[in-house]
């Protein structure tokens, strides 16, 4: 029974931070109805700018975030601006292909900087457990971990739903041409819903490169995981990323306790292909559109 | 001001790809009139009105709004100009609330300014919008559809409005109600492009009247002048002008 409770706690904490590492993909997917294959790579390469900034600039892990941030979002508005936006309205391939061709880029950029070699962000939070009983412990890691990511998640759903920016972001996506005659430039749109998710990938990069290793090729790990949370929870709803993250760590940690530890990931994946042959669009989606 | 005309169109030709849509069509439209186009499906208006909007580009000619050359402008810098327009079928923002589609139109920093003031003429035009203010737009009837799209074209306080085909499948009475309403928006001062299939509505609620068949302009003048029966030969592509 022990082991039960310990597997529910452990993978509802961990869902939320699958869900954060799914909010920003879904975000992409929703607005400008991409599938960003490098979303993955994108967080694993901000957990490696936040490491260089902690050994070479600061030891305060919040500045080294916003640091990271600052050059994320440099990075994030040149990929917009100049690969996504002249791809974007040449049908569905290209900006896929695109993508695509970035994740390699990446991958193989990190590889010749920094090596084959396993990354872990160092923090005091890891050696640091809340509750420690003998029924149930939790590591004080994965509790922030939760706490940050549902904060981000219902943080990103209030700027969408309710701020005249999220409300231009929506409408460029809803019509481009209605949108485009109420004033608002839909390819700016873009890049400002590209900052967004980059500001939220960066953190999601932090907390899993504290939580887990990594090596330049791990963005893929975390792309599938994006694409369970996101594929359970209904593109493009925000808060749907938020069950489905925590469906699919629930599933993976039952799994694992029931069958053992090789079938965590399958056991995720088990799950998500239950929900999908019953509700195809995703737990959380409004309905299939055209 | 010294213009009369607010805007003008010279010698414009617009491509579909190979085909050409709009040939040598040169329009001046005077300010605070009520301008018609008439023409039967196919005949170019909607390639036309976009290309008013910055929508598709013309392959050459000049439009002029407001003494300057928007000609290639960018559809949302056009609209910062003071020009609004609501798109053929209406083009509301389907999954968002009314109350959303009515904020977006004064989405400019210029429109948010006179946007309390904007909200509240909108509602008193169209009561209707206010009791589904929280409703998804994608709910509405389609007259309640063009009623929506008229109501977020001047929620910017816009110059001039440019109406596709605000009657298409619209009960007779709604149709009366929008043309009224369109004529108290005029009233203020703003000047309306109207595109319309029948001739006779057309002429009669409009000033000034062009009558556009296969992407030119064949007939032309104020509409009170223009012979009824010789725009409809016209429009059905009866004798010379085919
Ligand atoms: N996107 C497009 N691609 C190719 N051809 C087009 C496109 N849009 C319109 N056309 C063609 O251009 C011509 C003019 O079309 P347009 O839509 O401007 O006519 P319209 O007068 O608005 O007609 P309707 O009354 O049916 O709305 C037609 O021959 C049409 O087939
Ligand atoms: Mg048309």
């Amino acid at each position: 029974m022990n082991v039960i409770i310990q597997a529910i706690v452990t993978g509802l904490l961990l869902g939320g931070l699958y869900a954060l590492v799914g909010v920003g993909m879904s975000m992409i997917f929703g607005v400008m109805k991409l599938t960003n294959l490098a979303h993955g790579d994108f967080m694993i390469l901000s957990s490696f700018i936040i490491v260089v900034f902690l050994q070479h600039v600061t030891n305060n892990m919040f500045v080294a975030l916003i640091l990271t941030i600052i050059v994320m979002l440099f990075f994030g508005t040149i990929v917009q601006k100049f690969l996504i936006n002249r791809v974007i309205d040449k049908g569905a391939d290209s900006p896929l292909l695109v993508m695509f061709g970035l994740s390699v880029i990446i991958q193989n950029a990190l590889f010749l900087i920094f090596g084959p070699n396993a990354q872990i962000i160092n923090t005091e939070l890891m050696r640091t457990n809340i509750v420690s009983t003998q029924m149930l412990s939790v590591s004080a890691l994965h509790l922030v971990n939760f706490l940050v990511a549902v904060a981000i998640i219902v943080a990103l759903t209030v700027i969408m739903n309710k701020s005249s920016l999220g409300r231009a972001i929506r409408a460029s996506s809803s019509n481009i041409k209605a949108a485009e005659l109420m004033g608002i430039n839909t390819k700016r749109m873009y890049i400002y819903a590209m900052g967004l998710t980059i500001i939220v990938t960066c953190v999601a990069g932090l907390l899993v490169g504290s939580t887990f290793m990594y090596f330049n090729f791990t963005g893929t790990q975390y792309l599938i995981i994006a694409f369970g949370v996101v594929v359970i929870g209904g593109m493009g709803s925000l808060m749907g990323t938020l069950i489905g993250g925590m469906i699919l760590g629930l599933s993976q940690l039952l799994g694992a306790t029931f069958f053992g530890t090789p079938y965590q990931t399958l056991s995720g994946f088990l799950v998500l292909l239950i929900i999908l042959s019953i509700r195809p669009q995703g737990l959380f989606s409004k309905a299939i559109r055209k | 001001m010294s213009n009369k005309y607010i805007m003008q169109v010279e010698k414009l030709n617009i491509h579909h790809g190979d085909l050409q849509a709009i040939h040598d069509v040169s329009m001046n439209f005077e300010r605070g009139a009520v301008i018609s186009i008439i023409g039967a499906n196919g005949a170019g208006k909607s390639t036309l009105l976009n290309a008013l909007v910055g929508l598709h580009k013309p392959t050459s000619g000049k439009i002029t709004f407001c003494d300057e050359n928007i000609t290639g402008m960018l559809t949302s810098k056009i609209t910062s100009k003071g020009l609004s327009m609501t798109p053929e079928g209406s083009g509301i923002f389907e999954d968002m609330t009314i109350m959303e589609n009515l904020l977006l139109g004064s989405y400019l920093p210029e429109a948010k300014k006179v946007r309390n003031e904007q909200l509240k003429l909108v509602f008193e035009l169209f009561p209707v919008l206010k009791e589904k203010e929280k409703q998804l737009a994608t709910f509405l009837s389609g007259g309640q559809r063009q009623m929506l799209a008229i109501a977020r074209a001047i929620m910017a306080k816009p110059k001039m409005i440019i109406c596709d085909e605000i009657s298409l499948g619209l009960a007779p009475v709604i149709i009366k109600d929008i043309y009224r309403i369109l004529k108290m928006i005029n009233e203020t001062g703003v000047t309306l492009v109207i595109v319309e299939q029948e001739v006779k509505r057309s002429l009669k609620y409009s000033d000034y009247a062009y009558v556009l068949v296969k992407g030119r302009v064949v007939m032309e003048g104020p509409s009170q002048e223009l012979p009824e029966t010789e725009v409809s030969n016209a429009y059905f592509g009866i004798d010379k002008y085919n």
